[in-house]
């Protein structure tokens, strides 16, 4: 039994087994950006119905129930803040969007914050949470994962600076086959599911039972895929630290 | 008794006939064509259109994944590589290559490939034809969602000329982890999905007999596509579908891509980055300049800034 106050204080780990439970977006950014410091990127820039899809509903319909009922208008949070004093740009996905689901809303948000780091020379945090692809914009949501790697191409590989993704319960599909896995360094929360196929998909696939524990973090970081596995409470301080050894390096020749 | 008269008037409604059937595929009837059975692979354009052909194998890493095929070759005397996913011709074939499902090892070998082709001055063609990345235990341990995120990022670096063409199912990521290019082509029976209408129907219709409506909706086809702004060009088959008359499918594979090749060989590096990154970053479809209703941003954490000089955010 949990109860919900005392989880929520204690962010939402579950004491016992140390399990992070999915988080909202405004409840990660909060604690982490220095009072007075918050400035939102494309507040209001929304999904279009590019499609004109339809399934047991319409596209269009299903935008706006989701915003009425989770107060976002989109699975994306951008912006810029302080964070223990250092200007970040961080990005935080929110599951309880349509699953976290990438669409052109989310791909056009993740890559204009990827563009501004670039311009400003400002650190990037990714924070990923998906169930993949937005389905209902087809395969103009498949090209936002070659938009925003080609913005990260630039922002890493030519300016080089320094992004760090964060995994998050879940993290799966589209997001892990683009900018959750390209991250400079790979932090993912403890047991976060963290997958590119779906534990569904890999048993259909191979007509057998997936091992307990496969697809957590625990797991792939034995695998050599992640860098660290941070408890939630201590992440600012760990983002802190990484950003100041980093900007100690004595031979940045570029 | 001559009757070539009626014979050839036969004829006439016949081809009339088979103009009038198969000159307007639906999006379903595409799928099955592009997941034909005879449909040609990539190995048979591959020896229909070049001169000179050598396959190169292999990751240097443990593996050489039979699912994805990679050499060098030549077109009319210039050379290039080649890189593309690789379907069976008949069961047994398809089970040594993985029905073209690639694994990590796949990507890579293919990464490899590309910057081969870079530091040598190749041009890379890549076709796609895939059902999508292999979904198994192997490939997430050995990051498969990890490999094809490289290769989104690296390919928007290489400075040659890339052109992918679609030449039968473009199975989502694992499609799109060797389709990152100036110009995309795609042959007119072919597909390009982010999830299998299977898939999709499961997940947003809940139930697999929806595919058909999961096909229609989601506009995977190559016109469907162009209208999209996604693909540059629809490559014509031959009526009926390139399985019908391979060697003339290839060869209009061939003149549309030597076509597009010409005008791509004229850029310098730096121009070819800048309208690789440009085709892609135009792709999507927003809403803005419209204040939302402010619940809908209820739970989005307002500005609160008072930073020194720090003005609200400008793009130059």
């Amino acid at each position: 039994m949990l109860h919900i106050k005392f989880s929520k204080q204690n962010k939402s780990v579950c004491e016992e087994r140390g399990n992070h439970l999915s988080m909202d977006s405004m409840e990660r950014i909060e604690p982490s950006i220095d009072p007075n410091t918050w400035i939102p990127l494309d507040e209001d820039t929304i999904s279009k119905d590019v499609l004109s899809f339809c399934d047991e509903e319409s596209y269009e319909n299903r935008l706006i129930r989701s915003q009425e009922k989770t107060g976002l208008p989109e699975a994306v949070q951008t912006g810029i803040g302080y964070s223990n004093g250092t200007l970040i740009a961080p990005g935080v996905m929110d599951f309880q969007f349509m699953g976290g689901s990438m669409g052109s809303a989310v791909g056009e948000k993740i890559t204009r914050l990827i563009e501004y780091a670039t311009q400003k020379l400002l650190p990037l945090v990714l924070v990923c949470a998906s169930g993949g692809a937005r389905m209902q914009e087809g395969t103009v949501s498949l090209m936002q994962m070659a938009k925003i790697s080609s913005a990260l191409h630039y922002y890493q590989v030519q300016k080089k600076l320094l992004y760090i993704s964060i995994l998050t319960y879940p993290t799966t599909g589209g997001v892990t086959a683009s900018f959750g896995m390209l991250g400079d360094i790979i932090i993912a929360e403890s047991k976060a599911y963290i997958a590119f196929a779906g534990k569904r998909v890999i048993e259909e696939t191979l007509g057998q039972k997936v091992p307990d524990g496969f697809q957590l973090a625990e797991a792939l970081f034995e695998n050599g895929l992640l860098d660290l596995i941070v408890p939630r409470i201590l992440i600012k301080g760990v983002l802190s630290e990484i950003s100041d050894l980093y900007s100690s390096v004595p031979y940045k020749k570029n | 008794m001559d009757f070539s008269e009626q014979v050839n008037e036969l004829q006439r409604k016949y081809d009339e006939m088979r103009k009038e059937l198969y000159g307007q595929l639906s999006p379903v009837q595409r799928l099955s064509v592009a997941r034909h059975p005879h449909r040609p692979t990539f190995l048979e354009h591959i020896l229909n259109i070049t001169d000179k052909w050598l396959e190169l194998h292999g990751d240097r890493a443990g593996c050489d994944d039979p699912a994805i095929v990679t050499g060098i070759g030549t077109i009319d005397g210039m050379s290039f590589m080649f890189i593309g996913h690789q379907k069976g011709r008949n069961t047994k074939e398809n089970i040594y290559r993985n029905f073209a499902m690639p694994g990590p090892e796949g990507y890579r070998k293919a990464l490899r490939m590309m910057r081969h082709a870079e530091h040598h001055g190749f041009p890379i063609l890549t076709f796609v034809d895939t059902p999508g990345a292999y979904a198994g235990l192997h490939a997430e341990e050995h990051g498969q969602g990890e490999a094809i995120a490289k290769n989104l990022r690296e390919m928007f670096g290489l400075r040659v000329p890339i052109i992918t063409t679609v030449i039968g199912e473009g199975g989502s990521g694992g499609a799109l982890g060797i389709g990152c290019c100036d110009k995309m082509l795609m042959l007119e029976n072919s597909v390009y999905f982010v999830a299998s209408p299977e898939a999709c129907a499961a997940i947003l219709w809940r139930t697999a007999d929806a595919a058909p409506k999961a096909t229609e909706a989601m506009k995977i086809t190559a016109h469907e596509l162009v209208e999209l702004d996604v693909v540059d060009e629809v490559v014509k088959e031959p009526l009926g579908g390139a399985h019908g008359d391979p060697y003339s499918a290839s060869q209009n594979l061939k003149e549309a891509i030597m076509r597009h090749m010409k005008d791509l060989l004229k850029l310098d590096p730096d121009s070819l980055l800048k309208h690789r990154k440009a085709k892609f970053r135009k792709i999507g479809a927003v809403q803005e300049g419209v204040k939302l209703d402010p619940r809908f941003k209820r739970k989005m954490k307002p500005r609160d800034a008072h930073l020194d000089g720090e003005q609200p955010p400008q793009m130059t």
